[in-house]
Formats: C-alpha cells, sequence, structure tokens
C-alpha cells in the first residue's frame, strides 16, 4: 500500500535503495497529496537514486526552501504591522517549526502564517492588520458572523500584494468544543526566539499539534500532522529526561489528556516514535484512525469514503453541541443546494 | 486507475489516468511517435468524473492530480482529450520547479533558440506551427523551458494547440502533417492538435541556446521595434507562471535571460513577413 511504504521510507530512509520505480511513482505521489513531498526530499538528500526520482525531489527540495524563506518573511512582516500591538508575536504551527529551527519544520510545507493573539488585543490587532495591507477573504456574512462568535480565530485575511493568507487565533479550539485548553496559560509560557518572534513552549506545541490533528479537523493532512508530532517529540524528548513527565502534567492543566495520548501512541504506532511504554499500546479506535490517516491511493486520491465521512461528522460533532451543529449544517447545506 | 498513458515529452514525464477508455486512446494516439515514459513521472494526471454516476450518465470529465484547481469546470467526454492536456499544463503552471516556465512558443535553427511570447491570440502558436515549414524546428507552444542553472532553453515540443481559423491555415501550409481530431464546440471554440515535425521531437532532449525574445503581434503591418530589458523582464515575470516561486533563482534566470538575447516586438501582417524580420533580428 502507497502511503505505509510513503510511512517507511519516511521513518528509515536507508530503504530507498530497494524501491522500484513503479512503487517510487506511488510514493511520490502520495506525498505529494499528503503534503509530505518537501520533507521526504530532505529525509533523502544526498542518496543515491534513479535520475527520474531525483529530479521530483530536487524539485520538491526547493521548492520547500523557497517556501520556508516566504513563511519566515510573512512572520516578519506580521511582526511588523503588529509592532506595539503585541510583543514578541506568537507563531503557530509550520511558520514557528521553521523559525525556532526545529526538525519539524526540515522541508514542511507551510501555508497560512498563524499567530496567536491575546484575546483582548483581538480588535486593535485586527485594525492594525487591516492597516499594514491585509483584506478580508470571506466577504459573506453568515461566515464572517460565524467565525466571530464561534471560532477561536478571525476569519482569514489575505495579504494581495503578496497573496499570503493569515489566521490569527485567539485561543486553539473553538469556544464550543469539548476541550477547553487555556489561552492565558500558552501565551504566558510562550517562548521568545529573541528577533520579536516567539513561539509556544515545547509542552505545549506538541498539545497544539495534538489538538489541531484531533479535535480541530477531519484528519485530511493528518499523516502530515502527525509527523509533525514524531519529529517534535523525538526532539524535545532528547536530553530532558522529564519532558513526558511535563507533556502528561501540562496536558492535565489544558484539559486535553486523551488527546495527546492519543497522539503519542498513534505516532508510535506508525512512526515508531520512542515513548514511554504507557502509550505503546494503540486501542481498537486507533486503528480506525490509522485506517484513515494511510487513506490513499498510488494515484494520490483519497480512498475509504466511508472512514472519511465519518471522520468529518466527527470533526464537527467534536467542535459545536448539537443544536448549533445542525443549525450550521443546514444553513451550508442551503447555500450549496442553492450554489449548486 | 483503469486506463493508463504515460509519456516523456523533453525532459518533462508524464502519466495521465483516466476513468474511461477514450481520452486514454486519443493521447496515445496524439503521442505515438514520443518516446515511452521510462522511470518516475515529473507529474501525475487524473481524469475523474465530477459525480459517481457522472462516470457513465452524461459523462463528465473532472481534471485532478498532483496539482488541481479548485471548483475548475468539467469538461464532456468527447472534450477528454482537451481535459487531459489542459490536465498535463495545470501540472506544469502550479507545480514545475526545476525551469522557469514562459508562456510562450519557441523555435530553433543552428542550435540556437527564438522564444516568442504575447498574450493569447498575438499568434504565438500559429507562428510557431508554420515556422516549420521554413527551416525552423519547433522548440515548445505553451511553455517555454529555461534552465536556471545553465539559462538553456529545454525542448518541451507538445503537440501544438491550434484554435479557430488557425486550424485551416496550418492545415494548408502543413498538409503532410498529423493532427489530432477536431474538438468543437470547446470553451474556446474549435481546438485541433497538430503534432510537431518528426526532427523537433527527435532532438528534443538537447537544450538550445536563446538568442532572441520577440514580442509578436499577428494582423497588423510589419514593423519590429527594439524592446529593453527593463520592458522585457517585467513582461516575462507576468508572462511566467512559477517566477515567484522560484524565487531568488527565477530572479537571476530572467534577469540573466533578457540580458543575452537580441529583444524586439514585431508586427506582423503574414508568415512570410515574419520570417523575413526574424532572419533580420538574427
Amino acid at each position: 500500500m502507497a502511503a505505509a511504504r510513503l510511512v517507511a521510507l519516511l521513518i528509515d530512509p536507508a530503504q530507498a535503495g530497494t524501491v522500484g520505480p513503479g512503487a517510487w511513482t506511488e510514493i511520490l505521489a502520495v506525498a505529494r497529496a499528503e503534503q509530505l513531498i518537501g520533507t521526504l526530499a530532505i529525509r533523502l538528500a544526498g542518496m543515491d537514486l534513479p535520475p527520474s526520482v531525483l529530479s521530483v525531489l530536487d524539485g520538491a527540495r526547493a521548492t520547500a526552501l523557497e517556501g520556508r524563506r516566504q513563511a519566515l518573511w510573512e512572520a516578519e512582516m506580521g511582526r511588523r504591522a503588529l509592532a506595539g500591538v503585541v510583543a514578541p508575536l506568537i507563531l503557530l504551527k509550520g511558520t514557528a517549526f521553521v523559525a525556532a529551527g526545529l526538525d519539524a519544520g526540515q522541508g514542511r510545507s507551510i501555508g497560512d502564517l498563524d499567530i496567536l493573539v491575546p484575546r483582548p488585543m483581538l480588535d486593535v490587532a485586527e485594525q492594525a492588520l487591516l492597516a499594514g495591507g491585509w483584506m478580508w477573504v470571506k466577504p459573506d456574512p453568515y461566515d464572517d458572523a460565524y467565525y466571530r462568535r464561534w471560532m477561536h480565530e478571525l476569519p482569514p485575511m489575505l495579504h494581495p500584494e503578496r497573496d499570503r493568507m493569515i489566521d490569527v487565533h485567539h485561543t486553539i479550539l473553538p469556544p464550543t468544543a469539548r476541550l477547553s485548553p487555556d489561552a492565558d496559560k500558552l501565551i504566558a509560557a510562550a517562548v521568545p526566539l529573541g528577533n520579536g518572534l516567539a513561539m509556544l513552549s515545547a509542552e505545549d506545541i506538541v498539545i497544539h499539534a495534538a489538538i489541531h490533528l484531533f479535535a480541530d479537523g477531519d484528519l485530511s493532512g493528518g499523516l502530515r500532522n502527525l509527523w509533525d508530532i514524531d519529529r517534535l517529540l523525538r526532539e524535545f524528548r532528547n536530553g530532558d529526561e522529564t519532558f513526558w513527565l511535563k507533556l502528561a502534567a501540562r496536558a492535565a492543566e489544558h484539559d486535553a489528556e486523551p488527546v495527546v495520548a492519543r497522539a503519542l501512541r498513534l505516532s508510535h504506532a506508525l512512526f515508531r516514535t520512542p515513548v514511554p511504554a504507557a502509550w505503546r499500546r494503540a486501542t481498537a479506535t486507533d486503528r480506525l484512525f490509522i485506517r484513515r490517516l494511510l487513506a490513499r491511493d498510488g494515484w494520490g486520491r483519497g480512498t475509504r469514503p466511508a472512514t472519511r465521512l465519518a471522520f468529518y461528522v466527527r470533526s464537527h460533532w467534536m467542535r459545536m453541541p448539537p443544536a448549533l451543529l445542525a443549525r450550521h449544517l443546514w444553513i451550508k447545506w442551503q447555500r450549496g443546494a442553492a450554489g449548486g | 486507475m483503469r486506463h493508463r498513458f504515460a509519456v516523456r515529452v523533453g525532459p518533462i514525464g508524464f502519466r495521465v489516468g483516466s476513468e474511461w477508455r477514450a481520452p486514454i486512446a486519443a493521447l496515445q494516439a496524439l503521442y505515438r511517435d514520443y518516446p515511452r515514459l521510462d522511470g518516475v513521472p515529473d507529474f501525475t494526471v487524473r481524469l475523474e468524473a465530477s459525480r459517481p454516476w457522472r462516470r457513465w450518465v452524461r459523462p463528465s470529465v473532472t481534471i485532478a492530480g498532483d496539482y488541481a484547481i479548485p471548483d475548475a469546470a468539467p469538461l464532456p467526454l468527447r472534450h477528454g482529450l482537451l481535459a487531459a492536456e489542459m490536465g498535463m499544463n495545470l501540472q506544469m503552471a502550479l507545480g514545475q520547479r526545476r525551469f522557469l516556465l514562459l508562456h510562450a512558443a519557441a523555435v530553433a535553427r543552428k542550435g540556437r533558440a527564438v522564444i516568442m511570447t504575447g498574450e493569447s491570440g498575438a499568434g504565438k502558436s500559429t507562428l510557431a506551427a508554420l515556422l516549420q515549414t521554413r527551416g525552423w524546428r519547433l522548440l515548445a507552444d505553451e511553455f517555454v523551458l529555461i534552465d536556471p542553472a545553465t539559462g538553456l532553453v529545454h525542448p518541451f515540443p507538445r503537440p501544438v494547440s491550434l484554435k479557430n481559423a488557425a486550424i485551416g491555415v496550418a492545415r494548408a501550409a502543413l498538409p503532410d502533417a498529423t493532427f489530432g481530431p477536431l474538438l468543437t464546440g470547446t470553451p474556446k471554440g474549435d481546438i485541433r492538435h497538430l503534432l510537431p515535425q518528426p526532427e523537433a521531437i527527435a532532438a528534443m532532449t538537447e537544450a538550445v541556446k536563446p538568442m532572441l525574445l520577440l514580442f509578436p503581434q499577428f494582423g497588423r503591418a510589419a514593423e519590429t521595434r527594439a524592446v529593453g530589458a527593463g520592458e522585457a523582464f517585467v513582461r516575462l515575470t507576468q508572462a511566467s507562471t512559477n517566477y515567484v516561486g522560484l524565487g531568488e533563482r527565477g530572479f537571476d534566470a530572467l534577469t540573466r535571460l533578457v540580458r543575452d538575447v537580441t529583444r524586439a516586438a514585431i508586427d506582423y501582417p503574414d508568415t512570410a513577413s515574419a520570417a523575413a524580420m526574424i532572419e533580420d533580428l538574427w
């Protein structure tokens, strides 16, 4: 199976010498579809591979390096626009990984700039970004009002000159979600990077990545997000014997123990992450998650539609109380029917 | 996918998978003179039904692949070949990072290339096709590939996509050439593909030094005007789909290109005039 072969190659790049041309074609298609091709290219750098494989990987590596440069520049643009409003500027997800030089940033594709702003500063930050040239991309009043009332971030904004989006978070999960991580604690523990930028603490980065993976989406892009978690765990546990204890304690503070535990179990099951024994045993539900994470064929197509649908419904179920969910899906469905 | 096709065009390998046989059969006919793909493709294109039942009922082809545009309108199955060609173009436009891509046509003679760029309708495809009758070898239609490391043009001689009146003009000028099926009623009117002459395909692995950069405009009295490096640079940044994505490599490649070539805008009433003007600039 193509997705499983990609996973095996990410874990152990030395296997690359044994992959045949047909399998390469499928692995590269899955890696593209899962946005892991840059990561794969960096992992396999310097290896003796067939010329056509090298040529695809060279292109992917160049794309990842340019993406990294653009992401860092966008973070700097955000910092300048918000100077005097928030300092240092707290980066989330991919941009934080590259700004902090973490392994998880190696070859990672980075889309939007995600930042975390204290809720009381949200209005001022919004005005500062509008003054800095960012614009709304959701002109629809329902969507706009929905974001402002129910979401953990402002409606997305775009900088038209650079064609880059910014997501301004005030916490890391919608207020309607069953979990309630503590945004004040995230901000208080953030680690300055020395250049006006900051990242979350090591434990909070892992917790955010786990929440992002399991509680804030339908697992599309999940394989890449789980790879992030594997890299983060391996890097943070190195040289810090107490990391696992601190992570468990912090997960409890954020009311996020189940998702963090699942992240550790799945990371160990798929990427052989060296986690403590308590997190090494995959449950029956974990196996469903793995089934979903690997649902991709050698043409890059999503497979297993029933599993996908189940996770899609689950993602909304976790984010909203039933009545709100029903209302939201009804409005979205009507809009889809009217548009189609 | 059930039906599949793989081909190499210049330095780029494609594989196309389809839920229907017809588009694959059409591709096999159109690319019959091209080498088979050995090794791993650079890009995957998928031709899929827009809804499961649309595979059989009013078949509707959605273009997907490594790279896709959300909400791209599907095409009817009788335009399946066009969907495949558009799918390949889309992969190049969105995913190509090894070469600087210029939306342009190119021909070569004696190992030197002429790059012709301009708005759609400027006549660059037709001009490139017809110059084949005057001792020029087709290097590329639609996409010209510049290697950022060497500055050389790498041939990418896909079948030339002729539209509307250009179809008849090319048929008359190239009576022995091979054409694909006539596709009528497409979003761009009538489309018919012209196979490049055999020598263009035979020489498609040989990179060529660019000599002349032309901004042609069909349908006007013959006139040649020099184009400054700065103007050429700006026009080419707009004609490139991946200039920004290449970062510094793109800037360096484009700066070098406009500096090293002769640059001119030409207005031309017919191919003979254009050929003469190119000879003069050469």
